[in-house]
């Protein structure tokens, strides 16, 4: 079944048109020899009945992990999404168009995305938004490739220890090629040390990368860390969980230059993994370094206002392997979640899920940490999420939680080497607005062995 | 008939007081929040986002949704992209419960389904290249692009090798260099030749023991097979060098021809073009890469394993390749698009995927026949699934150019194809129509064009004329930039 419409008498009609007597024609241009001969060692195709049982049975050996409830965190969340999120979402208008490259023909996607960057401003307290990357981590890279463009230094970039692993390691992947030097100030006490970031800052840094809250859930001091790098002339680039701003100050008011987030929390299911959003935006002297798309209102022939890709001669479409990145795509369809789901909040809904997320992890840490088996890892201001230490192996935690029907962690021993030793014991747990005073109490009760 | 009201931005529709999501009360008795947060770190108000309510939401978005066009909607024949249609039993099942809820950090024995799902589509990527190992972490192509130059950049550190060029034709997507930049190569651009195809002679005087990988999509972004892809093979292999396959173009070579067969030890597939990936109005993708078995130990991971059990149950693990370039991206990958693509492939099977090559270059080649005698074809009498016609001469002519007859054909109900690209042909109109799509659309979108080509070139210049806006002001716009809305003063 391939969705075709062509019926054997008129393929034999187009094949008259184009004057050739078979499709097999239509390839003699491929050298013989190169021709893939048989059938391909795929499954045999099967109908939408067929199919319809086979991935509902998939689906289902994963339910002994989608049912257990959630206390994981590390950078995505179990959020509630409210229904018209998904409504709109599943429109064919939006999911099955592409860039808008024909604005006349686009006007309703590029006004949601030109909506998504005015939100990401006023959520971030930034100037500029651009239509959003991949996902969180790659922003957080594309920030940093960014932050060198802006202050021409290319050779180094410190980032703290507390910044998720997974996006550390992105760092690398894309930035030892180039030859830059990426300095990690270890976070041993769940935040940066700003003695030990100040020194590790030079006048050949292009920028400090930090995570507020951090992976650990713990805020950093954002506005000291901002003025360590501001006197060595580095940029503030930041990572941060966008639900955490219906509480707290915004990457704007602390000195942030480039801010960054992975919009998961916003809408969008955790579906193993992705697709999720990439959030980037800056100040306004750094618009034309931005990578990504950006869309801009205009006017048009008869002076109605309408909305267009703009900025492009920054894209790779056209200044090729002179562009600000290769990225050529925005997560549109991430961005309308993300759009949908800030308006559907307000800044009411908004501080009131922080506000519920807050409360109940600072429950949930009261509880856990009163267990004899659990201590705080560190003494440090959390927002919806916050580190235990267990004094056993974590595995082994994971397991005994996971037979009472609880998915905590992930716990550090995951992220090889991208923790000092002294952390391996650790386990992050996090508590979104969808957990209840009672699911707590009961993940308490099991956890007290 | 099209409502204005609800068409005004969001922020112009928001009222104070007004609300569509509540939370209940954490129900952990009062506190102040200062008790649990340092007053310095919090803010004072919430951001100043939209207040609206939830009839107020949908009306909004679902009206704006009507002025797009969209595959569900219309005909789409953006050549490059693959706009075929997008069945909606993957959307379906990729929303069900198990799959669409499914944390990363779960651990591996809960997540069996998932990873069995995972492991297939890496062999099935692998069988319909041709090249045994696959990555399914890159987000997107580029992304895709990206980790293989780093991929084939990390070899031959490991061997020692001082490699900087990479090497492409003049007619690659944009993403080429760009991704060769971003991975730190110099980039070598090669003219093509008048047949459209790459110029071997002119390749060769590029080729030395500093070339690390030659760029190549096959067929070409003109619509032609690259007959000479086993001897360029040969050539970059000789110097030992590398050969990438920009997949952006496998509808036209499923189950016909293999990049591994034809001599490529690199490519990404477009999970969002071949595997219908729906394009979400720009995103997201996937952009898993192939490679052959002696690039396997750098690629980018996690990469799913499978291993025997004593009770003959396979187990599924996460394993990462012994000297990998590292991450692309967090977690796995663009999971939700691939899940799609996996869902495609075990409806069509082996047969079903050479079916939709056959009729893409059926259906392109018999548009393409329908349009040569009033569009000049530059490049070839033939195509694969798409090809370019150049409006150079309606152009010289009587002033009516590709743009013109892009921005026409929206008032004839049809998507416009992608204009100006390949760069190598002026006036360019790429022209893609899909498997998709049925003799009768073909027959109507020609006509269409023939009709536009006699039609009065002002009136052409001020097209379309049905639509909402009509020729927006892009330089404007790029002059004074407004990429946000702000409130009034």
């Amino acid at each position: 079944m391939s969705y075709l419409f062509t019926t054997p008498d008129q393929q034999q009609e187009m094949l008259n048109t184009i004057g050739v007597s078979s499709v097999e024609d239509l390839f003699s241009h491929i050298p013989d020899e190169l021709r893939f001969r048989g059938d391909l060692n795929l499954p045999v195709g099967k109908t939408e009945l067929e199919l319809e049982s086979e991935i509902r049975a998939i689906a289902n050996r994963n339910r002994n992990g989608t049912e257990l409830t959630c206390f994981l965190g590390g950078g995505v969340y179990d959020h509630f999404i409210p229904s018209a999120v998904d409504e709109i979402a599943q429109r064919g208008e939006y999911y099955t168009a592409y860039t808008p490259y024909q604005a006349e023909a686009s006007q309703g996607s590029l006004q949601v995305f030109f909506e998504y960057q005015t939100l990401i401003c006023e959520l971030l307290g930034m100037d500029v938004s651009n239509a959003s990357l991949y996902e969180g981590g790659t922003a957080l890279v594309e920030a940093a490739l960014m932050a060198m463009r802006v202050t021409r230094r290319h050779r180094k970039i410190v980032v703290l220890g507390s910044v998720h692993p997974e996006y550390r390691e992105i760092l690398s992947t894309y930035l030892e090629q180039l030859g830059c030097e990426i300095v990690v100030v270890p976070a041993l006490e769940g935040v940066a040390d700003v003695n030990l970031v100040s020194d590790s800052l030079d006048d050949q840094t292009a920028c400090l990368i930090v995570q507020s809250p951090n992976f650990f859930g713990h805020l950093e001091s954002m506005a000291e860390l901002a003025e360590a790098a501001h006197q060595k002339g580095a940029l503030l680039v930041s990572s941060t969980d966008p639900i955490s701003l219906g509480l707290l100050k915004q990457p704007g008011d602390l000195g942030v230059d480039i801010a960054t987030a992975e919009g998961q929390p916003l809408g969008i299911p955790m579906q193993y993994g992705g697709p999720f959003l990439g959030i980037l935006a800056c100040r306004e002297e750094y618009m034309r370094k931005m990578p990504g798309r950006v869309i801009g209102t205009t006017s048009d022939r008869l002076g109605n206002s309408c909305f267009v890709l703009n900025l492009q001669a920054r894209e790779q479409h056209i200044r090729r392997d002179k562009a600000t990145s290769n990225i050529c795509t925005n997560q549109g369809l991430l961005a309308l979640r993300a759009t949908v789901y800030l308006t559907l909040l307000g800044p009411q809904g908004l501080r009131e899920a922080a506000e519920r997320c807050c409360r109940l992890a600072h429950y949930a840490a009261e509880r856990l940490t009163a267990l004899p088996n659990f201590e705080q890892a560190f003494d440090q201001p959390f927002f919806k999420e916050f580190a235990l230490r267990y004094r056993g192996d974590v595995r082994d935690l994971s397991r005994r939680a996971a037979e009472a029907g609880f998915a905590i962690g992930p716990t550090l021993d995951r992220f090889p080497g991208q923790f000092d030793e002294s952390m391996r014991s650790l386990v992050l747990c996090a508590v979104t607005e969808k957990r209840t005073v009672e699911e707590i109490d009961r993940l308490a009760e099991a956890l007290s062995f | 008939m099209r409502n204005q009201q609800a068409t005004q931005l969001i922020f112009e529709l928001s009222l104070p007081g007004r609300r569509a999501t509540r939370f209940p009360d954490a129900g952990v008795g009062p506190r102040n929040l200062t008790d649990l947060l340092p007053a310095s770190a919090l803010a004072e108000t919430p951001p100043p986002l939209p207040e609206v309510t939830e009839p107020d939401v949908i009306r909004h978005f679902v009206n704006l949704s009507t002025l797009n066009m969209s595959v569900d909607t219309h005909f789409y024949p953006l050549g490059s992209c693959t706009m075929k249609y997008n069945p909606k039993r993957h959307e379906r099942w990729a929303s069900l419960p198990g799959i669409v809820d499914l944390h990363p950090y779960l651990s591996e024995d809960r997540i069996q389904g998932m990873l069995a799902v995972m492991y297939e589509m890496q062999e099935m990527l692998a069988e319909i290249a041709g090249l045994p190992a696959v990555s399914l972490q890159p987000a997107a192509g580029a992304h895709g692009e990206l980790a293989a130059l780093l991929t084939a950049a990390a070899y031959f550190r490991d061997r020692g090798e001082q490699r900087t060029k990479v090497i492409f034709p003049a007619s690659a997507h944009g993403t080429n260099p760009a991704s060769a930049a971003i991975a730190g190569f110099d980039c070598v651009q090669l003219e093509i030749s008048k047949t459209g195809l790459v110029n071997i002679e002119q390749l060769k005087s590029k080729l030395d023991h500093e070339t690390a990988v030659f760029m190549i999509t096959n067929p070409n972004t003109v619509g032609l097979f690259e007959r000479d892809i086993a001897e360029i093979s040969r050539l970059l292999h000789e110097v030992g060098g590398l050969v990438y396959i920009d997949g952006a173009n496998m509808n036209a070579i499923l189950g016909i021809t293999r990049p591994g067969d034809f001599g490529g030890d690199m490519m990404h597939y477009n999970v969002h073009k071949t595997f219908t990936g729906p394009h979400g109005a720009g995103g997201p993708g996937a952009g898993p890469i192939a490679v052959r078995d002696f690039l396997e130990p750098y690629l980018p991971g996690p990469i799913v394993k499978r291993a025997g059990h004593a009770d003959g149950e396979f187990v599924y693990s996460l394993v990462n390749p012994e000297k990998s370039i590292g991450r692309m991206r967090s977690f796995f990958g663009n999971v939700g698009i691939l899940l799609r693509g996996y869902f495609y492939l075990k409806t069509l099977g082996a047969r079903g995927v050479r079916e939709v090559s056959e009729t893409a270059v059926l259906n392109a080649n018999y548009l393409l026949e329908k349009l040569k005698d009033f569009l000049y074809v530059p490049h070839g009498d033939r195509c694969m699934h798409e090809f370019v016609v150049s409006a150079k001469e309606l152009q010289t002519k009587r002033g009516i150019s590709a743009m013109d007859i892009a921005k026409r054909l929206l008032d004839y109900g049809f998507h416009a194809p992608t204009v100006y690209f390949p760069l190598v042909v002026p006036e360019a109109l790429m022209i893609e129509p899909t498997e998709t799509e049925s003799k009768e659309t073909l027959d109507a979108f020609a006509a269409a064009l023939r009709q536009i080509a006699g039609e009065d070139p002002e009136f052409l210049q001020q097209a379309p004329h049905s639509t909402k806006n009509s020729r927006p002001d892009d330089v404007a716009a790029a002059r004074h930039p407004v990429l946000k809305w702000t409130s009034a003063p």
